[in-house]
């Protein structure tokens, strides 16, 4: 098996269109099926609340992980093949650190509010409004930024990379990590369970 | 929540347990890698409509300016025929599928119950906007920095990541009213 199957030419420029909007359907619904149409679902993570985000999104990175980790050891995919994103890091460090204020204050992130909109959110409308302003903002801004936007390009860089250790033991690392913190979340959940006054006073 | 006072609707049902929501969304992501040699994402398409919007309005100011003459070259023929256009039509659809099966399409807005919805629309447009902003400045929002890049074990996917928990748990003592 020669994967991933777009790089070997196996379909071409149209054909990925379709195969972009079965995954995003399949992306949807499970975004959905978790809670991920729901702000309140979304932001209850960022009080210790109910931690499915971080429950749903690690599960998924180390699935997500694994399979790619094991099919590239048996040969069927090309990991030199499957685009990594370049890192530009104190970009993305300020970037991120805004994003998860714009989390917190308009309950969504950019896929999640596509799913809520999906089923009915009307705050959700008013945030994808907001997203395009930043986005407005921002492209207007970019020459003028530029210096600080495009700084700190380091390329292809993961993490077995920056700290010179094997692939595998990253792999295990992060598999690690999750479960430590799957398991810190329900002590968290424990603990901040009674801290909300009463739901109806 | 037990008692559903005046809705005709039947109850929505539970949502699905975050550890196996969490492994269907990563084989999606995984088939994603395998299919078509990159991940997930978001508001990437988003700026390319945003792209396409303002080069309708003054073509030279777009094709002026690197970030938009950006989105504007992609695209198979034409900038909204970008895979990350279809792939978010695709989540809009599926969202909306998963949401009908489980009684859960309903309009009305998410917000606790200290905060009146005109305000909640406020807070949804700035978080919106600074949503914007941080996805273009980090290349990537949650789904193609912090899902994708987080799997891919990218170095700027998981400073990325950590820095909106980070963002977002300093935020939240000062949004509480919103929400609770």
């Amino acid at each position: 098996m020669n994967a991933p199957f777009f790089k070997f030419g196996l379909f071409g420029d149209e054909a990925s269109l379709i195969v972009a909007f079965v995954i995003g359907i399949g992306f949807g619904f499970f975004l959905e099926r978790a809670g991920f149409g729901s702000a309140r679902k979304l932001t209850d993570q960022f009080y210790f609340k109910d931690m499915a985000v971080f429950r749903v999104m690690f599960t998924a990175i180390v699935t997500a992980m694994l399979g790619l980790f094991y099919l590239s050891a048996v040969g069927w995919v090309d990991l030199s093949l499957v685009y990594i994103q370049p890192t530009y890091l104190w970009p993305q460090i300020v970037g991120g650190l805004l994003l998860g204020v714009g989390f917190i204050v308009g309950g969504y992130c950019p896929g999640t509010s596509i799913v809520a909109i999906a089923t009915g959110k009307l705050d959700a409308l008013v945030f994808v409004a907001g997203v395009f302003a930043g986005i407005f903002a921002i492209g207007e801004a970019w020459p003028a930024i530029a210096g600080f936007a495009e700084s700190s390009n380091l390329g292809r860089l993961t993490l077995p990379d920056l700290f010179h250790l094997p692939f595998g033991l990253l792999v295990f690392l992060v598999v690690l990590m999750a479960v430590g913190g799957f398991w810190g979340a329900g002590a968290l959940e424990r603990r901040f369970a009674d801290r909300p006054a009463k739901e109806n006073p | 929540m037990s008692s559903d006072s005046h809705s005709v609707h039947r109850a929505p049902a539970p949502y699905m347990n975050p550890y196996l929501a969490g492994i269907g969304l990563g084989l999606v992501l995984l088939a994603s890698f395998v299919v078509m040699g990159r991940g997930l994402g978001a508001s990437g398409a988003f700026s390319s409509a945003c792209a396409v919007a303002v080069n309708a309005i003054s073509p030279a100011h777009a094709q002026g300016n690197s970030f938009w003459s950006e989105y504007l070259a992609g695209g198979v023929g034409h900038p909204l025929k970008e895979w990350l256009v279809f792939e978010v039509l695709g989540v809009l659809v599926g969202g909306f599928l998963s949401g009908l099966l489980a009684g859960r399409v309903r309009r009305g807005v998410e917000k606790g119950p200290r905060i009146s919805t005109a305000g909640r629309f406020a807070w949804a447009f700035a978080g919106g906007a600074l949503m914007g902003i941080g996805a273009k400045l980090a290349r990537g929002c949650t789904s193609g920095q912090a899902l994708t890049g987080g799997a891919l074990l990218s170095a700027g996917g998981w400073a990325f990541m950590m820095m909106v928990f980070a963002g977002g748990y300093g935020a939240a003592w000062m949004m509480r009213r919103q929400w609770k």
